[in-house]
C-alpha cells in the first residue's frame, strides 16, 4: 500500500542484530540446559565427551571458520565492484558449509551404527548422564544443523542476487546481513565445538 | 489542527491496484495490519469467552452432564492456549502498537512493513494449527496451558501440535518486537527526542525487548517438548537422566516475562488516556517511562515464584520471593502517578476514562494478590487453588483486558472515524463490572476455602460460591455482549466522529480521522514533550 519508498541500511542491519540476539537466546536455553546437566553428572559428561570423534569435530570448526572468511570476502568484493570474484568467494562459502554437514552427517552415522541415539536399547543400558548427554548432543548440534541449511539457503539466495545484479556496489545490505547470520552460525559451533567434543 | 485542502484517501479506502479482501491480505499499511490482528483476536477472544463461559455452567451441578471431565480438561487447556497466546500476549501491540505507534512518533510506517504482514501471517498459521490440534491426532491437549513436564510427554492428546501452535506465534511475537525496536530506533520524526515519546512508546518498547529476549527461550523450550515426544531425547524424562524441574524453570522463564509483555502496553494505553481526559500533563513522565524499563529488567527475574511448591532449594525460593516483591514497586510508581496526574485535573469523564479507572481499581487487586502469593506462606497456602485463578484473571482480564477497552474507547474514533453510543457503553459497563467481581472475586474466596483449580467436581462446602461466580459469568458475559455490540454498530452506522473529540495533544489527534495512508502529509517537527495542554488552550 505505502508507495514510499524507504531504504534505511542502518536500521536493516540493527534489524538483523536484533534478530540475532534472538537466536542466541534460543541456543541459550540448551546452554542452560547443558550447564545444569553438565553440573548434575560431570563424569558421565566426561565419558560421552571421549566417545565423540575430536578430529572431525575440529575439522569441522576450520571449515566453518574458513566459510566465514569467505563471506567476508564475497562482500568485499561486491563493495569494490568486483563482481567475478563475490561469486567465486559466495560459491566457495556454499561449498565449504555442505561440506561441514557432510562431515556432520558421517559423525552422526556412526553414532547410529554404535547405537548411541536417543530411544536405542544400547544407550538405554548406560548411565543416565550418558543418556542425556546424548540427548543434548543430538538436539543442540541438530538445531545448529538446521542453522546451516538456513544460512546455506540464504546464501544460495544472495549468491543468485549477485549473479543477477540485485545485489552490487553500494546495494548490498541483504548479503552483509546474510553474513552476519552465517557468523552466528560460527560462533554457536565455537561454543558447541568444546562443550561437547573437547568434554573429555 | 491540520487544515487538509487537498483531503487526502483514507487507509480504509483501497487506493492500490487490488480491492477488497485481497487489498487487506496484501496490505504492508501498519493501519490496517492492526485492524487485521484486532478482528483475528476479537474471535478468538470470544471463542475463548464461550469456552470459560461453558466451564463455569459446568460448576452448577446440574449442568455437569454438559461435557465430561476429559473435556473439562481439555477446555480450561484450550481456553488457556487461545485466551493467553491468541489474545492478551498479541493484544494491545499487535492492534494498537501496530496502527499507533507509527503515527505517536511521527512516522509513515514501521521499519519493515512486509516483515510485519508475515508476522500476522505467523499468528493467523499459529492459530490455525492451535484450532487444528483440538480435531486430530489423539484429540484436544489436555495439560493446562503450561504444558508441564512429565505429562505432556506422556499424554496421549495432541500436545505436539498445540505446543507447535504456540511456538509459530512465538516468531510472530519476536517479529513484531523486532520491527517496534527499530522503529522506534530509527524511524522518530525530527525534534521527537526518547523524553518526547508519548509513554504508549516507551511501554511498546520496553514491551518489544521482552518479546525479544524471553520469547525464544519459550520457544527452544516448546521444541524439546516435540522433540521429547517424537524421538525421546530425555532432557526432561526423569527415567532418562533428564528433569522436569528444569522444564519448569525454561518455561517460566519465558512465561513470567510473558505477563509483563501483556501488561506493560496496557499502562502505556493508560498513561496516554488519563492525561487526555484531565486535560494536565503526566506526573513523573521519566518516572513512568524508567519504571516501563524497571518493569521489564526485574520481572525477567522472578519466573520461579510460580515453582515455590515444586521443589526448589529454599534459598531459591527465598530469593525469588523478594524479587517478586521488589517487582511491585515500579508497578506502584506507575499507579500512584496516574492518581497524581488526576488529582487537581480538569476531568472529562467519558467512558475511555471509566474504563482507565478500572483498570487501575481492578489491576490494584490483581497486583497487591501478587505480591501475597509472593509470600511464600501464603504461596504454600493457595498453591494450585482458585485463588491464583481469581489472581490472574484481575491481572490479566480486569487490568490488560479493561486497558484493551479502554484503548479501543478512546482511539475508535481514530481509527474508524465514527463514534460509538457513549450511553451504551456506560449501560455495558455495570454488568460487566458487577459479574466481573462477582467471578473473580468469588474464585479468589474459594481459592482461600480450599478449592483447588482445574478440578471438574466439587465438595458440597464449595457449592454456594460456585454458584455465585458463575452467576458472575453471566453478567459477565452480557456486559462484553453489550460492549462490542455498540462497537459494532457504530462501525457501520455510527455518526461521523471529529478529528480530535477527546482534545487530545499527542500527534494521532493531529490528522484527520481516520488517518490517510501516509499518515502526515508533511512529517511534523517536535518541540517539546507530548503532553502540552496549558500551550494548547492559549493558542
Amino acid at each position: 500500500m505505502s508507495g514510499h519508498v524507504h531504504r534505511d541500511d542502518f536500521g536493516s542491519r540493527l534489524g538483523m542484530w536484533l534478530f540475532l540476539v534472538t537466536e542466541m537466546v534460543l541456543f541459550g536455553g540448551l546452554f542452560i540446559a547443558y550447564s545444569y546437566m553438565r553440573y548434575k553428572y560431570p563424569a558421565d559428561f566426561h565419558h560421552g565427551g571421549a566417545e565423540l570423534n575430536a578430529t572431525l569435530g575440529v575439522t569441522n570448526t576450520l571449515v566453518l571458520l574458513t566459510s566465514s572468511l569467505t563471506v567476508v570476502l564475497a562482500i568485499v568484493a561486491v563493495q569494490r565492484a568486483e563482481k567475478q570474484r563475490a561469486i567465486a568467494f559466495l560459491s566457495t562459502t556454499l561449498v565449504l558449509g555442505v561440506t561441514f554437514l557432510v562431515i556432520k552427517g558421517f559423525e552422526w552415522g556412526a553414532k547410529f551404527h554404535h547405537g548411541l541415539y536417543p530411544n536405542a536399547p544400547h544407550l538405554a543400558t548406560m548411565p543416565p548422564g550418558e543418556q542425556v548427554f546424548f540427548g543434548l548432543y543430538f538436539t543442540m548440534t541438530g538445531l545448529h544443523g538446521v542453522h546451516v541449511i538456513a544460512g546455506l539457503s540464504l546464501l544460495g539466495v544472495m549468491l543468485w542476487w549477485v549473479v543477477t545484479d540485485r545485489i552490487r556496489q553500494g546495494r548490498y545490505i541483504h548479503l552483509e546481513n546474510s553474513g552476519l547470520y552465517w557468523h552466528l552460525v560460527d560462533v554457536i559451533w565455537i561454543f558447541l565445538l568444546p562443550l561437547f567434543y573437547l568434554a573429555a | 489542527m491540520s487544515s487538509h485542502v487537498t483531503p487526502e484517501p483514507s487507509y480504509l479506502v483501497d487506493t492500490g491496484t487490488r480491492k477488497g479482501l485481497l487489498a487487506w491480505l496484501t496490505t504492508t499499511d501498519h493501519k490496517r495490519i492492526g485492524l487485521l490482528y484486532l478482528y483475528s483476536m476479537m474471535t478468538f477472544f470470544f471463542v475463548g469467552v464461550g469456552i470459560g463461559f461453558v466451564m463455569r455452567l459446568v460448576q452448577l451441578t446440574t449442568f455437569q452432564k454438559l461435557v465430561t471431565a476429559q473435556t473439562y480438561n481439555a477446555m480450561f487447556t484450550v481456553h488457556g492456549v487461545i485466551m493467553i497466546f491468541l489474545f492478551v500476549v498479541p493484544g494491545l501491540p499487535a492492534i494498537f502498537g501496530n496502527f499507533f505507534l507509527p503515527i505517536l512518533i511521527g512516522a509513515k510506517d514501521v521499519s519493515f512493513p512486509r516483515l510485519n504482514l508475515a508476522s500476522w501471517y505467523f499468528f493467523v498459521a499459529g492459530a490455525i494449527l492451535a484450532v487444528l490440534s483440538l480435531f486430530t491426532g489423539g484429540g484436544a491437549p489436555d495439560t493446562g496451558w503450561t504444558f508441564y513436564a512429565p505429562f505432556s510427554l506422556k499424554t496421549g492428546t495432541n500436545v505436539s501440535l498445540a505446543v507447535f501452535a504456540a511456538f509459530v506465534l512465538g516468531f510472530s511475537s519476536m517479529l513484531t518486537g523486532i520491527n517496534f525496536i527499530t522503529t522506534i530506533h530509527r524511524l522518530r520524526a525530527p525534534g521527537m527526542k526518547w523524553f518526547r515519546m508519548p509513554l504508549m512508546c516507551w511501554a511498546l518498547y520496553s514491551t518489544a525487548w521482552i518479546q525479544l529476549l524471553a520469547t525464544p527461550i519459550v520457544a527452544i523450550t516448546l521444541v524439546l517438548v516435540i522433540l521429547e515426544r517424537f524421538f525421546g531425547i530425555g532432557i526432561f524424562d526423569p527415567a532418562k537422566g533428564g528433569d522436569p524441574l528444569l522444564y519448569q524453570h525454561l518455561f517460566w522463564i519465558y512465561s513470567h516475562p510473558a505477563v509483563y509483555i501483556m501488561i506493560l502496553p496496557a499502562m502505556g494505553a493508560i498513561s496516554e488516556i488519563i492525561p487526555t481526559f484531565t486535560k494536565r500533563p503526566i506526573f513523573g513522565y521519566k518516572a513512568i517511562a524508567f519504571s516501563s524499563m524497571s518493569i521489564a529488567g526485574v520481572g525477567s527475574l522472578v519466573w520461579a515464584h510460580h515453582m515455590f511448591t515444586s521443589g526448589m532449594s529454599s534459598v531459591a525460593t527465598m530469593v525469588f520471593s523478594l524479587l517478586t516483591m521488589v517487582v511491585a514497586v515500579p508497578s506502584a510508581i506507575k499507579v500512584f502517578n496516574w492518581v497524581s496526574t488526576l488529582y487537581k485535573g480538569s476531568i472529562d469523564f467519558q467512558p475511555p476514562l471509566l474504563f482507565a479507572l478500572t483498570f487501575i481499581f481492578l489491576f490494584c487487586i490483581g497486583g497487591l494478590t501478587g505480591v501475597m502469593q509472593g509470600a511464600l506462606a501464603i504461596n504454600v497456602h493457595i498453591h494450585d487453588t482458585y485463588f491464583i485463578v481469581g489472581h490472574f484473571h484481575y491481572v490479566m482480564f480486569g487490568g490488560t483486558g479493561m486497558a484493551l477497552f479502554a484503548a479501543l474507547l478512546y482511539w475508535f474514533p481514530k481509527m474508524w472515524g465514527k463514534m460509538y453510543n457513549k450511553k451504551a457503553i456506560y449501560a455495558s459497563w455495570f454488568p460487566m463490572f458487577i459479574g466481573f467481581n462477582m467471578l473473580y472475586f468469588g474464585m479468589m474466596i474459594l481459592g482461600m476455602m480450599g478449592m483447588p483449580r482445574r478440578y471438574y467436581v466439587h465438595l458440597p462446602q464449595f457449592h454456594f460460591m460456585h454458584v455465585f461466580a458463575t452467576v458472575g459469568s453471566w453478567f459477565l458475559v452480557l456486559g462484553l455482549i453489550m460492549f462490542f455490540g455498540t462497537l459494532l454498530y457504530a462501525i457501520f452506522k455510527g455518526e461521523k466522529a471529529e478529528d480530535n473529540p477527546w482534545g487530545g495533544v499527542t500527534l494521532e489527534w493531529t490528522i484527520p480521522s481516520p488517518p490517510p495512508v501516509e499518515n502526515f502529509d508533511v512529517i511534523p517537527t517536535i518541540t517539546r514533550g507530548p503532553y502540552h495542554f496549558d500551550q494548547e488552550t492559549k493558542s
